[in-house]
């Protein structure tokens, strides 16, 4: 079944002396992705992988085409449904020593998801959090640290940990690895082929390491210059 | 060669700690000085006394009298709290206001950024001295007057470092995740910009401590702040000057304390920018 679609996806940028320069980051972009299935997406350096990951989670405007999500336009979203939208889909990003707010400590990073969409009474923060901490298997004493005490692995499991709080159907996830070193990267990848099968996550994996790609996906998609260009 | 550098450095930071404690515990001096003002001096400050008048220092007198037979000790004491009330409460009000109006503009970009950076060109076009000359000249002598001349004019310097940390701070992967997350605006300035603009804060917010007393007293000497009898250093030191041939010390002890209350906060100031953790900062920081 498929769970997210995206048709004639189109991104310009327009730039240089009176915006006379056109940059297609995205141009024509058609992908499906099947519930509880992963998807590749592979290409070289700036070929428009990110652009087609914010375009999906709704952080960029698309200049054109459509996002169809569990059969639903979200394309236009807006207000509360948007709002609803980040607890069903989220990303994961390539660094995660950036991608923790310096100054929150984890046990507060952790539980924000839960805090905005106001799913967790204060009671119960310390149980879910154990909880969360337990599936991706993070030490109970980091919880109290910042983010610059911990290492590169356990920062990834920690921002794993946070959108797991909200139960997504589906996850981003933009070269997670390629900042960590390969056995800390086997873990990582092992932790999210895990999730999968326990809980049916589909992933769009992004990457441009074709191994790591073909180990975690079912299908590939090759994107070169903002076209997918071959399909594995 | 590394060491040396090493060393070099370690020595640098000791010296700057160093400065930064005592400029800290002159700041501290200052503060119980400004509070137990009325324990503290020997003498009303007000109380005139025409048959003692231009004395020189002596031991009733410590630092000698004024013109008008006052205690120039006394006066200096209760001085302390006019320039540290002014420099906290200006200081107070520009930080608040200039921090928000650096993260809206910063955040939003677009055209509330423009007029917000357009109003700070146009403040800081004139020289910070002349336009709070000019807005003191307007309102008239008076202590909330010099706060507001000091404020409409000190606010621009926050503006302009909160915006650029935030224009830097908005690209970060937290912040996108923050969306992704679909938080607020509000809620992204509030919880994630304002806790990592917080340090540079400080720094300049102590900094600026000092520029506001100078321009406070800078007003007073002019006249055009704080009005006698009122002990306030500035007008002490434009009421010393006449007699500056015979009697120095009715100048020399008002310029000596706004000196050192000022190099106080500076190094201070200078201390804390330096003991900034800079692990926490090392993406955000961007000195100026
Ligand atoms: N805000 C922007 N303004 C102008 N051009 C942009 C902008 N964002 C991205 N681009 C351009 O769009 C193209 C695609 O960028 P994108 O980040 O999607 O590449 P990528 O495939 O993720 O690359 P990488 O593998 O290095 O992460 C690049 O050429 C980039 O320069
Ligand atoms: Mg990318």
């Amino acid at each position: 079944m498929t769970l997210l679609s995206i048709k004639n996806l189109k991104k310009y940028y327009f730039c240089g002396l009176f915006n006379k320069k056109e940059i297609r980051a995205v141009d024509g972009v058609d992908l499906e992705i099947k519930s509880g299935r992963t998807l590749g997406l592979v290409g070289n350096s700036g070929c428009g992988k990110t652009t087609v990951a914010k375009i999906i989670l709704r952080l960029i405007e698309p200049t054109d085409g459509r996002i169809i999500f569990k059969e639903k336009d979200i394309t236009k979203l807006r207000g509360r449904e948007l709002k609803n939208l980040g607890q069903e889909m989220q990303i994961i990003f390539q660094n995660p020593e950036t991608s923790l707010n310096p100054r929150m400590k984890i046990y507060d990073a952790i539980l924000e998801p839960l805090r905005i969409h106001k799913l967790c009474s204060t009671d119960k923060e310390y149980e879910k959090i154990l909880k969360l901490i337990e599936i991706v298997n993070l030490n109970q004493e980091l919880l109290f640290r910042y983010p610059h005490e911990l290492s590169g692995g356990q920062l990834q499991r920690v921002v794993i940990a946070r959108i797991l709080s909200l139960n997504p159907k589906f996850i981003v996830a933009d070269e997670v690895t390629s900042m960590l070193d390969p056995l800390v990267q086997a873990q990582i990848l092992n932790l999210m082929k895990d999730l999968q099968e326990k809980l049916g996550i589909s992933y769009l994996f992004i990457s441009h390491d074709m191994d790591v790609v073909e180990w975690m996906s079912d299908e590939i998609a090759v994107m070169d210059e903002g076209k997918i260009v071959d399909w594995k | 060669m590394k060491i040396l550098n090493n060393e070099i450095n370690i020595l640098k930071e000791a010296g700057n700690n160093r400065m930064a404690a005592i400029g800290g515990a002159i700041v501290i001096m200052l503060t119980l000085i400004a509070i137990l003002a009325s324990l503290l001096s020997p003498h009303d400050p007000f109380e005139q006394k025409l048959e003692n008048r231009l004395l020189n220092p002596c031991f009733e007198y410590p630092f000698g009298t004024d013109d008008l037979g006052r205690c120039i000790f006394s006066r200096l004491i209760f001085g302390t709290r006019y320039s540290l009330a002014i420099g906290v409460t200006v200081v107070g009000i520009t930080a608040l206001v200039g921090t928000s109006l650096g993260i809206v503009s910063g955040y939003s970009r677009g055209i509330i950024d423009e007029i917000i950076m357009r109003i700070v060109d146009i403040v800081l076009a004139f020289p910070g001295i002349i336009l709070a000359l000019v807005i003191a000249g307007i309102l008239g002598p008076s202590f909330l007057n010099v706060v507001i001349a000091l404020s409409l004019t000190h606010w621009p310097a926050y503006t302009r470092l909160v915006r650029g940390l935030t224009l830097t701070l908005r690209e970060m992967d937290f912040i996108e995740g923050a969306k992704a997350l679909r938080a607020s605006n509000i809620y992204i300035m509030r919880r994630h910009i304002l806790p990592n603009c917080i340090n540079p804060i400080i720094v300049l917010a102590t900094l600026d401590i000092a520029h506001a007393i100078i321009f406070a007293t800078a007003l007073s000497f002019l006249g055009l702040g704080i009005q006698p009898p009122t002990p306030e250093w500035g007008s002490m030191l434009k009421a010393g000057i006449p007699y500056f041939r015979i009697s120095p010390h009715l100048t020399f002890f008002p310029g000596t304390a706004i000196m050192v209350t000022v190099l106080a906060f500076n190094f201070l100031g200078d201390g804390l920018r330096d003991m900034i953790d800079p692990k926490i900062n090392e993406n955000i920081l961007v000195s100026e």
